[in-house]
């Protein structure tokens, strides 16, 4: 399955569903275009007026701190009007449906939606069937997406690595229940990595995850040789009432990431983390707070790499 | 007084009587009177020019849903028996998942009743294997066959309690009854939508290994042989599944099997994103799969073919594709979809309708399935040369909820009879 939902006849960004499907000169687009905007956020005055007399609309069916904040922050320094709404469980409660929602605000004249929702395809779900001047920005769908986290992550690889050419990158843990690893995996192969290498028990890992574009590893140590970037995932404590795992301090013993464990990676590779980080369950502290981390330097370009896939998503309807 | 029917100088294709040729079918008190050889003093009141076109058995449907009773704001039986006969369906199996359940004798007699309102009597209900398809209590079976359900089954309701199977197909055994049995194990399952293979992965969708079907019909198989209960596995979707019920039978078990008419042609690849339409369970597998299915088809471990129909209303597929409701509306696929398999050389047209018409029949212990003098005149005229759109023009049922829709396809059905009385031309409509 492919498909051209997320770009017009002029090749340009129209929604921001999922990496899968756009081409290396729009990733790099993406993260030429975040480059200009990472000076915004220093300035005594924060913010130019690229969506002025906007409207988005966060609409967060799932709850999110850190990406609801980030988005906001994004569309407030692009000038636009930001409505956030958490409806994690309301609307469903009340037995409307998603597409009611939609319909909802869109009488409300929105030019956005920055939608994340439990279920996957949700995002495209709503690109499908919302208002043709609206652009959705998928912040998030079920097991599938997370493309903007995605983009801030090789934002800050090439911000620190320069080449992606190169690079070895490994991803550690949920890579099943993920949608960023999965995002992730597409943005690297896309931008030209020259090895993604998953590294989880059988359990944490999705069926045939090869055919991703990736290679296998179930040992932590063995899996850390050559590797230039780690990307850490979160450990839901819900994997081990499912059977996935015997015990968080078993997942720490064979997959966490400690000092010593570092060591085998190149000695200038960095650890990176989506967020929010369970210390001493995927990852040790001191690694977590250390040189080689640059967890914190992501969330910053969070903001930067935002502004830039909402003003070129908005790029079709006039803006810029 | 029924009216005598000559049908003339159609290709007559009854697989059960070995036929294949140019000829005529002599109808009259709603029943065979005879194929190709006129009989004495027959004068018809109506004759059918059937030239250039096929005459076969009426089509036999192992497994639909009309949504009545329960949900007929999805599906009624005026609309989908309407859409049944012009696929030349002219009998069909009523899955029990209804609402309320048919667990029991007034739900089967309400069929009946609905049935007989919308001028299509041919409607078997399958009773509830167990009550309300939980898997905890025995339904009333002997009632449900004496109000006549034709078989027993499950519906898509796994049964996890082993012990509770074995019960079922032994007292289902003791009234002689046929269980038809979709094997999916519940656990297995995992409340999946799409199956564990490299698509579901791409696209984060909760997913379903193809051992959540094998493992529960090999369960099934070892109570088949424990219990002697015959069983019949319905819309089986994986290779290991062909392969388990030619062992099966090679051993001397009396089970048979159907696949759903989409799983023969459609798989995982074909899903386009998140396209609820394609949402099916057992959901659509990988091309090997189809190639198994097809092949167990042809060499007659699947005897059978069924439309798997289930129609929705527009909002059931209005959704993120894990939330939507499953199933493909399919009646009217049914046919071109099984004469696209004679095109492409998976299976004969011999093979085609018979999947479709005697082996049906004799699943079901059923004196139909063939133009065999004295049988019930249930007959199905087709053009197979004749090119359709699947679009509102041409389509009957209800749920418009099918992968096909806006297609073209090749075979259309003209005229069909149900025990001599035509109840679809397409002339007429």
């Amino acid at each position: 399955m492919t498909d051209n939902l997320q770009v017009n006849a002029e090749g340009k960004l129209k929604h921001f569903l999922t990496i899968e499907g756009l081409s290396k000169k729009l990733l790099t687009e993406i993260l030429d275009t975040a480059e200009s905007f990472v000076g915004v956020s220093d300035q005594q005055i924060k913010k130019v007026p690229l969506l002025r007399g906007k409207t988005i609309v966060n609409l967060f069916f799932e709850n999110s701190t850190r990406t609801r904040t980030t988005f906001e922050l994004a569309a407030k320094r692009l000038s636009a009007d930001v409505l956030s709404m958490s409806i994690a469980t309301s609307s469903t409660s009340k037995g409307e449906s998603l597409l009611d929602t939609i319909r909802n605000l869109e009488a409300m004249f929105v030019d956005m939606f920055v939608v994340r929702h439990a279920i996957s395809g949700a995002a495209h779900f709503i690109a499908q069937h919302t208002a043709p001047h609206i652009s959705v920005i998928n912040a998030g769908d079920g097991q599938h997406a997370h493309p903007t986290q995605a983009m801030l992550d090789m934002f800050t690889i090439r911000q620190i690595k320069k080449d992606f050419a190169p690079l070895r990158v490994a991803i550690i843990g949920d890579i099943l229940h993920s949608r960023v690893a999965r995002s992730q995996i597409q943005a690297l192969n896309t931008l030209g990595v020259a090895e993604v290498r998953v590294i989880a028990p059988k359990t944490l890992l999705p069926a045939h995850v090869e055919t991703l574009g990736v290679t296998v590893s179930h040992n932590l140590p063995e899996g850390l040789q050559d590797i230039d970037v780690i990307i850490m995932l979160r450990l839901q404590k819900e994997r081990m009432t499912s059977a996935l795992l015997p015990s968080e301090s078993e997942y720490f013993k064979c997959f966490g990431l400690t000092e010593s464990k570092l060591k085998i990676a190149k000695p200038d590779a960095i650890v990176m983390h989506p967020g929010p980080i369970n210390r001493g369950v995927e990852i040790e502290s001191k690694v977590a707070d250390g040189q080689q981390s640059v967890v914190l330097k992501q969330v910053s370009n969070g903001i930067a790499v935002r502004m830039a896939i909402m003003s070129m998503a908005m790029q079709p309807q006039g803006i810029l | 007084m029924m009216d005598r029917i000559h049908i003339k100088q159609g290709r007559v294709v009854d697989p059960a009587n070995e036929i294949d040729r140019i000829g005529s079918v002599y109808i009259a008190e709603g029943k065979i009177v005879s194929v190709i050889n006129a009989p004495a003093d027959f004068t018809a009141d109506i004759v059918i020019d059937a030239s250039s076109q096929i005459v076969c058995p009426g089509f036999i449907d192992l497994s639909v849903r009309l949504r009545e009773p329960g949900q007929s704001r999805k599906a009624t039986f005026k609309s989908e028996t309407l859409a049944a006969a012009s696929a030349g369906v002219t009998s069909m199996c009523l899955q029990p998942d209804t609402k309320p359940v048919i667990d029991t004798a007034a739900v089967a007699e309400l069929i009946k009743e609905l049935a007989d309102k919308a001028g299509y009597p041919q409607i078997y209900p399958i009773a509830a294997l167990t009550q309300k398809l939980e898997g905890n209590e025995l339904s009333s079976m002997l009632a449900l066959k004496e109000a006549g359900c034709i078989a027993v089954g499950n519906a898509n309701q796994p049964i996890r309690n082993l012990l509770i199977l074995r019960r079922a197909m032994e007292y289902a055994a003791s009234h002689d009854l046929l269980l038809m049995f979709r094997p999916n194990d519940y656990w297995l399952g995992n409340n999946g939508c799409a199956h564990e293979g490299a698509v579901a992965t791409r696209y984060g969708l909760p997913s379903i290994p193809d051992a959540a079907e094998t493992i529960a019909l090999d369960q099934c198989l070892e109570l088949a042989e424990l219990t002697r209960c015959r069983v019949h596995f319905g819309q089986i979707s994986c290779k290991r599944s062909v392969i388990k019920i030619h062992q099966a039978n090679k051993y001397g078990l009396n089970v048979s099997a159907d696949v759903a008419i989409h799983q023969l042609h459609l798989t995982e690849n074909d899903i386009k994103p998140f396209d609820s339409a394609y949402h099916v369970l057992p959901p659509l597998r990988t091309e090997a799969d189809k190639q198994y299915l097809r092949q167990g088809l042809a060499g007659g471990t699947i005897t059978s073919i069924c439309s798997d129909h289930q129609p929705h209303d527009i909002d059931a597929k209005l959704g993120a594709f894990p939330e939507t409701e499953p199933g493909v509306s399919s009646l009217e696929t049914l046919l071109p979809l099984t004469l696209k398999l004679v095109a492409q050389h998976a299976i004969t047209l011999e093979q085609g309708i018979a999947a479709l018409s005697q082996h049906p029949a004799r699943i079901l212990k059923l004196p139909r399935g063939a133009l065999t003098p004295g049988f019930s005149a249930d007959v199905c005229i087709f053009d197979p040369e004749l090119d359709w759109q699947v679009n509102g023009a041409n389509w009957l049922s209800r749920g418009i909820n099918t992968p096909f829709w806006n297609q073209s396809l090749k075979g259309r059905v003209t005229y069909a009879l149900q025990a001599g009385k035509c109840i679809f031309s397409l002339q007429a409509s």
